[in-house]
């Protein structure tokens, strides 16, 4: 199905209503298995218990910028293709992505407690996500700020754009910042160098995660269709009691 | 007269005229730098520790403070509407804006920044150098603060808004600042990476800045 097919908000929302039950579903099940294994990895010989934060923060990272990734794509559909839905699928990510951010530093925070014995460091990759969660922040007070959803989206969508412009290269600008001013990290992870015990349930909460970011992706897009069109009746309604 | 240099020439006879704000970033920054000893204390080898970051810091409040200008009052008396439909592509217009923008509010902040380091207690031999990394690193934050000036003005919200959407931008452009600076003064580090770097974000911001500004303004005031 092409995506132009998705263009009818009514479809989309049918669409929706059909998918969303499998998907928290599937998302149930996925978050109960990777739980499950997740509990019953073996402890880390170095962090002890501690290291089964590794399955909450990783994922959280992924999907806290998988969020602006999203959101960009939205944005050039917003900006170029004019696809009616764009901008309700960006402004919808935008919540999302700032929440996972979130919940990847919060729990990055009380990773590093037990381990480096400090709740921040100003150490690249956590000033990077820092940053990232900032630029979600802003978005969302851009639309906050806009008192038309249209103009508000392709505000949005503006920013997001030069956003995702600026991301790497503050990622990258960071990353230098940290090599110059602090000596040898105190910490590295080396993605390839997780043990298999560990990784294969790390991949199942990723996946979880996804899921979890997709059903809700949609539950928001919905609620957002649904809020215009109570807003445009409103609207009609105040039309004709002036009338 | 080339309409380019005719908007330059007009918006830098407004910024220094009655009711322009062009002195008011050097002073704001002036009024920053002297606050700082009385929040830290009057200690001369922190001061002149942290002497680059304090300017740095200034210079970027002090460009944020003055952005709000950029479109405001040309949206407010209509001469924008006149700007976007006029022959002159509305990139150039908007880049010519920014270039105006910067001369008045910018280059004075370059100009007192070796005063202020001589204030702070930086090295006597590197406040030119410290100038140097301003003068190009200055036009980086005009540039990417002209994006969030264009969305606050489509949106007609200005002030703290402004400030939220171009601040986190501007990272990258106060971390190769603050960097060449302090290469400057610790004799090891090599100046030029960071500061060629700082010259890029500044070239870069130069030709994105007034695409995204001008897409923020054809889709907020159409």
């Amino acid at each position: 199905m092409a995506v132009i097919d998705l263009a009818n908000p009514t479809r989309f929302l049918r669409i929706v209503d059909r998918v969303l039950p499998w998907l928290v579903a599937a998302t149930v099940i996925l978050f109960a298995v990777g739980l499950y294994r997740a509990l019953n990895a073996p402890d880390d010989y170095q962090q002890g218990a501690t290291v089964k934060i590794m399955f909450l923060h990783v994922p959280a990272a992924w999907l806290g910028m998988f969020g602006w990734a999203l959101m960009s794509v939205a944005a050039l559909g917003t900006l170029v293709w004019r696809h009616p839905l764009a901008d309700v699928s960006g402004k919808a990510a935008a919540p999302i992505g700032a929440a996972f951010t979130f919940i990847c530093l919060v729990t990055g925070s009380l990773w590093g407690r037990p381990t480096w014995g400090t709740y921040w460091v100003w150490d690249a990759r956590l000033t990077s996500m820092l940053v990232l969660l900032l630029l979600y922040l802003s978005v969302l007070a851009l639309y906050w700020t806009a008192e038309e959803p249209g103009r508000g989206s392709r505000a949005a969508a503006i920013l997001s754009l030069v956003g995702a412009v600026n991301l790497p290269i503050i990622k990258f600008s960071v990353d230098w910042w940290n090599t110059l001013h602090q000596p040898a990290s105190v910490f590295r992870v080396g993605g390839s160098t997780i043990d298999p015990s560990l990784l294969l349930p790390l991949l199942i909460m990723a996946l979880a995660f996804t899921l979890l970011f997709v059903t809700l992706h949609l539950a928001v897009m919905r609620n957002e269709i649904l809020r215009r069109r109570v807003r445009s009746m409103r609207l009609m309604q105040a039309q004709e009691v002036h009338a | 007269m080339n309409p380019l240099a005719a908007i330059l020439v007009r918006d830098m006879r407004l910024a220094v005229r009655v009711g322009g704000g062009a002195l008011m970033g050097a002073l704001f920054f002036l009024i920053v730098v002297t606050m700082t000893p009385f929040a830290i204390g009057p200690e001369l080898t922190l001061l002149a520790r942290i002497g680059p970051a304090i300017l740095w810091l200034g210079a970027l409040l002090a460009s944020l403070l003055a952005l709000d200008r950029l479109f405001v009052t040309d949206h407010d008396d209509g001469s924008l509407d006149l700007l976007m439909m006029a022959e002159v592509p509305l990139e150039l217009t908007v880049a010519a804006k920014a270039l105006a923008h910067w001369l008045t509010t910018g280059l004075p902040l370059v100009v007192i920044a070796p005063l202020l380091g001589l204030m702070l207690n930086v090295d006597m031999h590197v406040l030119g150098w410290l100038a140097l990394t301003l003068a190009a690193g200055t036009p980086a934050l005009t540039f990417v603060g002209l994006v969030g000036a264009a969305l606050s003005v489509a949106l007609r919200r200005g002030g703290l808004l402004l400030a939220v959407l171009v601040l986190p931008l501007t990272v990258p452009v106060l971390i190769f600042g603050v960097a060449s600076a302090n290469a400057a003064i610790a004799e090891p580090t090599p100046f030029g990476p960071a500061f060629t770097i700082l010259c890029a974000l500044s070239l870069a911001s130069l030709v994105l800045g007034p695409i995204a500004a001008t897409a923020a303004l054809r889709h907020g005031l159409e």
